[in-house]
């Protein structure tokens, strides 16, 4: 329980969401971690079942679990169905991470777990206890904006921001990933180094991140300014990836 | 999501012990399975973590020359991996064309090999008729859209496909899955791993109740100068294929010594094409054996309403594909 209820969110409630700004700021600021476990998960017991199996747990005791995010500690108390993008989001008021489609199909959740890109929507809190995670809020190093955030500013990589969490975590893993040698399905043979990183190569390895307002273009325009400037890619440059 | 009881497995043993618990089991990557939950299309009460079971993760050398990738590596390590890429380029290209990094850095080995199909009608649960998720329902697939299906192998229960583009290069390979269960450990050679539909389209594969994956061995590499895979889909990246193709080709020259042809995409399991690989085992790989080859390997298709294009469809990509595994460009049969 250390300081998860200090909300890195800068603002107030968002008037974006006006029909739960209660429940938001309860749960950036409940001391109450147990009271917090009830909350999310009233939609989902509520969804009829067509094969229901022989038995149905009601509830699962939550429990602390802790996670590194950002390089800070938060011990949060999560029943284990708890997906750490809820974790995040709804539990350590972390609201960068966004949920889109919540089924592994967006991209809008992509968080770095020990600087290797994963979709947070499709994994447990729970199983990612002792890894680093670094999330959208982690990127910029004491208020500094990493290159590829100010790359996406440069050129206009967005326009309603929503994906842009998700774009900023990925293309930053695929700046490393490249430089590690990972070939992709479009690098012509896979026993080799893919040469350079081509428009192609930046497509692909940004497929698994969807922008409904099309800003792909520029998206591209803003990794590959960052590949060709070289330099760190971020403050949380990790060999893993 | 139903509540779920959670425990991480701290060795083969334990896990395997683990899922005799009633409503238990594995837990790898988790990114079909906890899709699957949130569906309300699978529906277990414990969920039993593998994940940090130690030395599953490794892709490691065999006397034979061959290689074992443990069951949980990820997906994107065993793309990348020297050892795969340069001997097994197949395989790290079948890899490449699944899914998207962020999912391939989750999914293990054995995970993909235990995905579920991707029928809508499986995956939608407001649907009441699905074989494989309620048996006895009936398959509405079959009246509904089934541009996707199955064209061989299909049975009246089921013409759902196989969605997994690592097991049509493991297919090729001839790889062998070993596991570890209640009964101790077996091997399971890889065309006997998935099942044609049948009157069970509820049952993907031959494990049994409770084994565990460990880890998924490969002959030594006999193909890695001539392979290729590959994967047509509706868009260029991030989907699943219509029809895929795993060609590996020993040459002789001009002459083909052993091909080994896998599709994806067309079956409820990794369809190996063996009467083609017949046809052009010790033959010259001229257009004409190629496409006579395609043709057979598609003799016994039964497309539905929406499908018929993937019969053609599927000729023109063994073509390509061999094709492009001889290191030739030629395409259209």
């Amino acid at each position: 329980m250390s300081s998860h209820n200090e909300s890195q969110d800068p603002g107030d409630v968002p008037a974006a969401i006006p029909t739960q700004p209660s429940r938001r700021r309860f749960l950036q600021s409940a001391a109450a971690a147990a009271t917090v476990g009830a909350a999310p998960h009233l939609r989902a017991q509520t969804q009829t079942p067509t094969a229901p199996p022989a038995q149905v747990q009601q509830a699962v005791p939550s429990r602390p679990v802790t996670l590194t995010v950002n390089g800070r500690a938060y011990t949060l108390q999560l029943e284990p169905r708890v997906t750490l993008l809820d974790a995040l989001r709804e539990y350590a008021g972390l609201m960068g991470t966004k949920k889109g489609c919540d089924r592994g199909q967006c991209g809008a959740c992509t968080v770095l777990a020990d600087g290797r890109r994963i979709n947070s929507c499709l994994t447990l809190a729970v199983m990612h206890e002792g890894e680093n995670i670094t999330t959208v809020e982690g990127l910029a190093t004491n208020g500094v904006l990493s290159p590829i955030q100010r790359a996406f500013i440069e050129h206009d990589a967005f326009q309603c921001g929503y994906c842009t969490p998700g774009q900023l975590c990925s293309a930053t893993a695929l700046l490393n990933e490249f430089r590690n040698g990972t070939a992709s399905t479009v690098t012509a043979d896979v026993r080799s180094r893919p040469a350079q990183l081509s428009d192609d190569e930046i497509r692909e390895r940004m497929s698994g991140n969807i922008c409904r307002c099309g800003a792909y273009a520029n998206i591209v325009a803003a990794v590959r300014a960052v590949h060709e400037g070289g330099g760190p890619v971020s403050g949380n440059d990790n060999p893993n990836a | 999501m139903d509540a779920i009881s959670y425990e991480r497995a701290g060795d083969v043993a334990g896990a395997v012990r683990a899922a005799q618990q009633p409503g238990a089991v594995f837990i790898g990557g988790g990114t079909n399975l906890l899709d699957l939950m949130k569906g309300g299309v699978a529906r277990p009460m414990r969920l039993i973590d593998i994940t940090h079971i130690s030395g599953l993760d490794t892709v490691t050398t065999l006397p034979d020359g061959g290689i074992r990738l443990g069951a949980l590596v990820r997906n994107s390590d065993a793309a990348n991996h020297a050892l795969v890429r340069e001997q097994y380029p197949l395989l790290s290209q079948a890899f490449l064309a699944g899914a998207s990094s962020q999912l391939r850095n989750m999914a293990t080995v054995g995970g993909n090999l235990l995905q579920r199909t991707r029928c809508g009608y499986f995956y939608d649960t407001a649907f009441t008729q699905c074989n494989k998720r309620m048996p006895g329902s009936g398959c509405a697939a079959l009246d509904g859209h089934n541009r996707t299906h199955a064209i061989l192998g299909a049975s009246p229960q089921c013409i759902a496909v196989n969605p997994s583009d690592m097991s049509v290069a493991l297919a090729a390979l001839d790889a062998v899955v070993r596991v570890s269960g209640p009964a101790g450990e077996r091997t399971i050679a890889f065309a006997d791993f998935h099942r044609l539909p049948g009157d069970r389209p509820d049952v993907d594969t031959t494990l049994q109740p409770g084994e565990l994956i460990t880890a998924v061995d490969l002959p030594p590499p006999l193909f890695s100068a001539n392979s290729h895979y590959l994967k047509v889909r509706d868009r260029a990246s991030y989907a699943f294929a219509l029809v895929s193709v795993a060609a590996a080709l020993q040459m002789d020259g001009g002459r083909v010594k052993t091909a080994r042809i896998a599709l994806g995409g067309v079956a409820h399991k990794p369809w190996r094409a063996s009467v083609a690989e017949q046809m052009l085992n010790g033959q010259p790989l001229t257009q004409a054996t190629l496409s006579n080859a395609a043709a057979a390997a598609l003799r016994e298709a039964r497309p539905q309403h929406d499908n018929r294009f993937k019969v053609q469809l599927a000729q023109r990509a063994i073509v390509r594909a061999v094709n492009q595994a001889a290191g030739r460009a030629g395409g259209v049969a």
